[in-house]
């Protein structure tokens, strides 16, 4: 298995999508931390970058990757290995250099600039949200044959995390507004790893804000240890739920 | 400087000469007990009390005496007594360690409470677990200083206020720690005082309360981490400067809790990591300026009801919302502050913004409407929502909006 | 060695596998014949369990091959179109396949010279003509030294010299016993080498027989102009 992670690796950092990609990310931060005044503000320009392009590269670019190494695959398959193993090695490769890729381009920046406890929650949900990503696209990709439909499927379900999810949450609360929606809005959250993380960088940088109304709620559930822990196994599952699914996909899948 | 002298020489002599005499409490000493002591003593005597752990019930002080703690004698209220009831002007305490005084939910038991008196001063005790720490009712020109106030109730109901005055006046409280009160200092009708250099903080509602009390001024205090904040209601004309509001967090904790009252000053005033910094309601003629709110949940939340409000001069960095309102009506002005979130820019350099800077975002009002919406907050939607209202305000109060936002922040 | 046991395998509508058996025994080479989407690289892909097959199964040394992946490390495996990833030269590519089959002794490096590719180790996969691509395909198949070898339209592709070199490997693999099969539809070059044909149409099997019987019973000589034969007659 670490063979195939290693060429699978090779190969994606080779790749001139992954270097544009951390490069850009670079950029950004970079300029975001040196144009603000205060490494605070930076932060909270980062976190739209994060929330929004991560998940969107992820997606995209490992779709189209699993899709262009679908000769590769087919080379391995008729080799004597178990099919479990060359996916997760798929997986694995992939979600690793997305992630050096995420560490390298913000990640160094946070810890040059803003070390903070934002800086380094931002940083760790990052990580997280490009490997959960990697994992969504995967399953997307082993699920659609056609290239040109699993890219479509890749960015409808960008679409839906980053912003449908939000609008039909929205919708939810001012329509059962006289109904105390906490809750239930916690447990929603649940739903969208794009959100939990957002919530969890909210309550480091809006902790004030947060304290009142509802906010103590959200503080209650994410901010003690039991939901922390919680948290983090909510966003394990969803790493670990697509890439299960898809591996099973694809030990019947016909190549 | 020896005409000073002389006159401070004439003063001692004549003293002695009046045969003012001190008398010395203590397990060493002819006089076992404080209450015995205060027996002996008349008008103008001195007790001086040797460290001990006195269980003496009630001390009455009936006369005007200076009683005074030498290395922090210890006085017991064993749970059911007011330790010390001043009943006589101009009358001295100090040094003492004031502890376990009465609970009680019909009388308002306390460590120290003044009857009607003037020209008290109670300076360096140590009052802790007493259910109301000093109690002053009908005292004119008393003197709070230096005493340190800790009570540990949990409960609103069992615990009273650390520094509590009812109709008193020209008080000065100064330099005292209250924490773990009901209410760190309380005035109720108290006129012409002052609070300065207190630190208030941990108590279980406000850090300070005010009613009804006018003409009054607090300056330089701290209050942190208190249930509520600070709460000023139905007062007029009262000075708040220098002032450090911090770290008030909760649903209905403010730094700084403004209703029904006028003619205000607010300035100099530090308010960091409030739930709400500023929360007016039903206020006239308030002055705002010089303050620094930072990283507040929201700067300042100023209800529809307020008139003639002026912020101006201060500095806005890094709150989640800088104002929130409740309606579109707005009769007050927001002018020359400085905001980190303005976006705008200033061509003709006279560190004036060319366009003006409106505080109050859609999202704001949207969490004002329903608080929990505030789970999708910094989300790409309410990112774009904030946005297009930025272009085309069709929420937002057109009227709330700062014309001349500051490039820099202003020097405080 | 290899036995398929009614096979079935349906792609959509399209049914690619109905019913297939069929039995390869060592020493043997056997011919995979039929037209265009007949189910030739179907049934290959079954037996490499790289397609699933919907009913029925096969085993490969009496052992049953669905969940199984350690059977493959006897099979020599030669793509109908060899892709590689892009962005590896040939030589990564060599040193790869011998780092995940783990096997770096008993190597088979012939062809390798033979084909002259040492000269190329250097040149990345994407600038490869089709026929490299083939050589080093076939590299690939040969050097484990494999008990089977399974040749997907090996010579597609390849220059008369490259071809002859190939079919002097396959048939001195012939020689060591080993179990051959090729696919192909021109098969004039490889007559020589076959000892059986297998012959499919329309995802059957249409017959399965020894080269000799078929020779006898159209009374041609020659491979191709008999399956013509046999094709003509069942169109009429």
């Amino acid at each position: 298995m670490k063979k195939i992670i290693k060429y699978v690796i090779i190969d994606i950092l080779r790749n001139r999508i992954v270097l544009a990609y951390t490069l850009f990310l670079l950029l950004i931060s970079m300029s975001v931390f040196n144009l603000e005044d205060n490494s605070a503000k930076g932060l909270l320009s980062l976190l739209n970058i994060i929330l929004i392009i991560v998940p969107l590269v992820s997606l995209l670019f490992s779709a189209i990757y699993v899709y262009n190494s679908a000769e590769f695959m087919e080379l391995l398959v008729s080799q004597p290995l178990k099919r479990k193993t060359i996916w997760l090695s798929l997986y694995t490769g992939l979600a690793i250099s997305m992630g050096i890729a995420f560490f390298v381009g913000a990640g160094l920046p946070i810890l040059l600039y803003a070390a903070t406890a934002t800086g380094l929650t931002m940083l760790l949900m990052g990580i997280l949200l490009s490997v959960i990503f990697v994992a969504i696209a995967m399953l997307a990709a082993v699920m659609t044959r056609d290239k040109a439909k699993g890219i479509g499927v890749s960015i409808l379900l960008w679409l839906y995390f980053s912003l449908l999810f939000d609008g039909i949450i929205l919708f939810i609360l001012f329509q059962f507004a006289d109904y105390p929606l906490e809750n239930f809005m916690v447990g929603v959250s649940a739903f969208n790893p794009i959100d939990i993380s957002r919530i969890m960088i909210l309550l480091q940088l809006d902790e004030s804000a947060l304290m009142g109304y509802t906010g103590a709620v959200f503080k209650q559930v994410f901010g003690t240890t039991p939901g922390l822990m919680a948290t983090f196994l909510v966003l394990f599952i969803w790493v670990s739920m697509p890439v299960w699914i898809s591996a099973r996909k694809f030990n019947r899948k016909d190549l | 400087m020896k005409y000073y002298l002389t006159i401070v020489l004439f003063f001692l002599l004549s003293g002695n000469c009046l045969n003012a005499r001190t008398i010395r409490v203590g397990k060493d000493h002819p006089v076992k007990t404080i209450q015995a002591a205060i027996l002996q003593a008349q008008t103008g005597d001195t007790i001086l009390v040797f460290p001990g752990h006195y269980k003496e019930k009630n001390i009455i002080i009936s006369k005007t005496i200076f009683l005074i703690g030498k290395g922090r004698p210890v006085i017991d209220g064993e749970y059911k007594y007011e330790n010390i009831s001043i009943k006589a002007p101009s009358v001295l305490v100090e040094g003492f360690r004031i502890i376990r005084s009465g609970v009680s939910s019909i009388e308002d038991f306390a460590g120290i409470k003044i009857y009607d008196q003037s020209f008290v001063v109670i300076r360096d005790n140590i009052l802790e677990e007493t259910f109301f720490g000093i109690y002053m009712q009908y005292a004119k020109h008393c003197l709070i200083q230096n005493n340190i106030l800790r009570a540990f109730n949990k409960q609103e109901q069992q615990s009273g206020n650390g520094i509590h005055c009812w109709k008193s006046d020209s008080l000065r409280i100064i330099g005292n720690k209250i924490s773990g009160h009901r209410d760190g200092i309380y005035f109720e009708f108290v006129t012409h005082s002052i609070i300065w250099k207190n630190i208030s903080e941990n108590n279980l509602r406000y850090g300070l309360h005010f009613m009804f009390s006018n003409n009054d001024a607090y300056i330089s205090n701290t209050f942190r981490q208190n249930g509520a904040g600070v709460a000023v209601m139905f007062t007029h004309h009262i000075r708040m400067e220098k002032n450090v509001f911090e770290d008030n967090w909760g649903d209905g904790a403010y730094g700084l809790l403004l209703k029904e009252i006028s003619d205000g000053f607010i300035t100099g005033n530090r308010f960091s990591s409030n739930t709400i910094a500023v929360f007016m309601e039903g206020s006239n003629r308030i002055h705002l300026s010089g303050n620094k709110l930072s990283k507040n949940g929201w700067a300042m939340k100023v209800l529809a009801n307020c008139m003639d409000v002026t912020v101006s001069g201060n500095n806005f960095l890094g709150n989640t919302f800088d104002v929130g309102t409740n309606g579109s009506l707005v009769l007050n002005t927001f002018n020359q502050n400085y905001w980190d979130k303005y976006e705008g820019y200033d061509l003709d350099r006279d560190g004036k913004g060319d366009v003006p800077y409106r505080p109050v975002s859609l999202y704001a009002m949207v969490v004002e409407q329903n608080p929990s919406a505030m789970i999708l907050f910094r989300s790409f939607m309410s990112a774009l929502l904030d946005k297009t209202e930025k272009l085309i305000p069709t929420i937002t109060p057109e009227n709330l909006k700062d014309d001349f936002p500051l490039m820099k922040p202003v020097q405080l | 060695m290899i036995i398929a046991t009614n096979v079935n395998k349906q792609f959509g509508k399209l049914k690619a596998l109905d019913n297939v058996s069929a039995r390869c025994n060592k020493g043997e080479c056997i011919a995979l014949i039929g037209p265009n989407g007949s189910g030739k690289t179907t049934l290959i892909k079954c037996i490499l369990g790289m397609v699933v097959c919907d009913s029925g199964f096969i085993t490969f040394n009496d052992k049953n091959i669905l969940h199984d992946w350690t059977y493959r490390s006897q099979i020599g495996y030669m793509p109908q179109i060899g892709r590689y990833p892009d962005n590896m030269t040939i030589g990564q590519v060599l040193s790869m396949m011998k780092d995940i089959r783990k096997q770096n002794k008993g190597l088979d490096e012939e062809l390798i010279e033979s084909f002259g590719l040492q000269q190329m180790f250097d040149k990345r996969m994407r600038t490869l003509s089709g026929g490299t691509r083939q050589k080093v395909s076939a590299c690939l198949a040969f050097m484990f030294n494999p008990d089977v070898l399974i040749l997907d339209e090996p010579t597609a592709g390849l220059d008369p010299v490259s071809t002859e070199t190939l079919k002097e490997k396959i048939n001195s693999e012939k020689q060591k016993g080993k179990l051959i099969m090729i696919t192909s539809h021109i098969l004039s070059e490889l007559d020589e080498l076959v000892t059986q044909v297998i012959f499919m149409q329309d995802g059957k099997i249409c017959f399965h027989q020894p080269i000799e019987t078929l020779k006898e019973q159209t009374g041609e000589q020659k491979l191709s102009k008999a399956i013509a034969r046999v094709m003509g007659k069942q169109q009429l």
